[in-house]
């Protein structure tokens, strides 16, 4: 019982980070229909924001609230920067104009800050553990299971009973047609940065809150499990996002419990492997979305 | 109304339209036929705004629209039905009829009378109001199209094919509705295969042939001077 509580927390706690990664990745694939490898980086953003606003001595709370504005500010210019110039273009140039934009803040996180790993503050809670029903857990996991929780339903009722919700949905399955409702393609687009930004902002302190400090390359892993949490559950449909960020949490925390010392280091290869098996039986993902998957 | 002067569209190298020019009064509902590859679709999408013309001029109501997006167009009084139906398959009927009024959504009071408008016209839609629009039959989504259309009060409406793929009984129904709405006020622009449906509702018919407009005249005119075979079958 205790153990397979322990082992419950571990895997919610970890899908719901990996399922707000994923998230965040695919509201933007779902409009655009193109990965924004520049999404790590709104969570270094977020994470050095938070080490520079470090030595303020603003309430912690607000420095996160900077933290997750300055990863919503980066994912809006993100945009502005990657994207919207070369929209009409090819899928190739956005590609690369995300990769670009992806390097080019890791760089400046380089130069500007240290290649070192810097201190980020976070409050007591996230070190310490708590008892529940036998089972000794770090306080973080609960939060970052509330933290999906209320996410996760913020966000369903934004993409629901939102007008803006709705017509996103509309944009990510027909984005012509919703244009010619009158739905304005930059507002929609934007938006779906900003969320993007919003939600790698408050994953990333999650993130970032389990080892205390930031590196430019922060975000790589969380773009990989991103990645592979939205190909697992569909591209297409924010559901299988969330339920692929689950089940990648769910094979990895397997892992964790069953390899032996010896094998753990090469748990990926397990994770991916497994990985691959899912893609053989489902190439389009677990959950399949209703877009047509025109690229706009 | 609507009026379009010397319009020319290309993709690349193909100039799909070459010189088009037609006009619809307040109310008047013209019919655009033509065999498949004639230019019409291409015509109306770049009315819509969808494509952006090479040459030539779009007015509504006397102001230049010419180069106006789409989501500028509609804003013009200008509403478009596509000929791929095209439906937000996962949002509800409902959802669907919203999207439809967004340019003027803060006008509650409005939209729900039009919606209620909409779904006493068609009130198929209204007994799955709060289904998918994707899980519909064809000709439901038809219905769900138009309506969706009307939603943001247009001065034009153009209807691309709506009579594509449905049953006779449907079609009937469809073009019962457009009726309607033509004796309404509406000015509407219909494409159509079935010509002697449209020729039934339309008070003018152009005919396109090759990306030019082949002949023009009222209906009856067309009806009786044309010959459709050669129209449509080549000849």
């Amino acid at each position: 019982m205790t153990f397979a509580l322990q082992f419950l927390i571990d895997v919610l706690s970890l899908g719901g980070a990996y399922a707000l990664m994923a998230l965040g990745l695919v509201i933007v694939y779902g409009i655009l229909k193109l990965v924004n490898f520049a999404y790590g980086e709104l969570i270094m953003v977020a994470g050095y924001t938070l080490f520079l606003v470090g030595g303020s001595g603003l309430p912690w709370l607000v420095m996160a609230a900077v933290a997750v504005l300055m990863a919503v500010i980066a994912g809006i210019l993100t945009d502005y920067v990657a994207f919207r110039p070369v929209r009409a273009k090819s899928v190739t140039a956005v590609l690369i104009t995300s990769f670009a934009f992806s390097t080019l803040l890791q760089n400046a996180a380089l130069l500007f800050i240290s290649p070192r790993p810097r201190n980020v503050p976070m409050p007591a809670a996230f070190s310490q553990t708590v008892e529940l029903a036998g089972v000794i857990t770090p306080v973080r996991n609960l939060i970052t299971i509330a933290a999906a929780v209320v996410l996760l339903g913020v966000f369903t009722f934004l993409m629901r009973r939102t007008v803006l919700g709705i017509a996103m949905r509309a944009a990510a399955t027909n984005f012509t047609m919703a244009r010619m409702l009158g739905v304005p393609a930059n507002l929609i687009i934007s938006s779906a940065f900003a969320i993007s930004g919003l939600l790698a902002g408050i994953v990333g302190i999650l993130w970032i809150g389990r080892i205390g400090t930031v590196v430019p390359g922060i975000g790589n892993e969380p773009l990989l499990v991103a990645f592979i949490a939205t190909v697992i559950g569909g591209m297409r449909s924010l559901g299988g996002a969330v339920l692929g960020g689950f089940l990648l949490a769910l094979i990895d925390t397997t892992l964790n419990y069953t390899l032996s010392q010896e094998l753990l280091k090469f748990r990926d290869a397990f994770t991916f492997s497994l990985v691959i098996l899912i893609l053989l039986w489902r190439p389009e993902g677990l959950l399949k979305g209703p877009a047509t998957g025109q690229r706009t | 109304m609507l009026e379009v002067a010397d319009l020319e569209v290309r993709y690349g190298a193909i100039q799909a339209v070459r010189g088009i020019s037609l006009t619809a009064k307040r109310g008047e509902l013209i019919a655009l036929l033509g065999a498949n590859g004639a230019g019409k679709s291409t015509t109306i999408m770049c009315i819509a705004g969808a494509l952006k013309p090479a040459a030539g001029s779009i007015r509504i109501a006397g102001e230049d629209v010419t180069s106006a997006g789409p989501e500028a167009m509609i804003r013009k009084g200008l509403a478009t039905v596509t000929e791929t139906r095209d439906v937000f398959p996962d949002l509800t009927v409902a959802e669907n009829l919203m999207l439809g009024s967004y340019i003027r959504r803060h006008d509650r009071a409005g939209v729900t009378e039009d919606r209620e408008r909409m779904l006493t016209l068609f009130p198929r839609l209204a007994e799955r109001s709060s289904q998918p629009a994707g899980t519909l039959s064809g000709g439901e989504q038809q219905m769900l199209v138009i309506a969706r259309a009307m939603m943001s009060r247009p001065k034009v409406l153009l209807l691309d094919e709506p009579s594509l793929g449905l049953a006779p009984a449907i079609v009937d129904q469809i073009f019962e509705m457009i009726g309607v709405l033509k004796r309404s006020g509406l000015t509407i622009v219909l494409v159509e295969q079935n010509i002697a449906k449209a020729l039934e509702v339309a008070d003018r018919a152009y005919v396109m042939r090759l990306g030019r407009i082949a002949a023009s005249g009222t209906a009856g005119e067309i009806s009786a001077a044309t010959d459709f075979n050669a129209v449509y079958l080549g000849g």
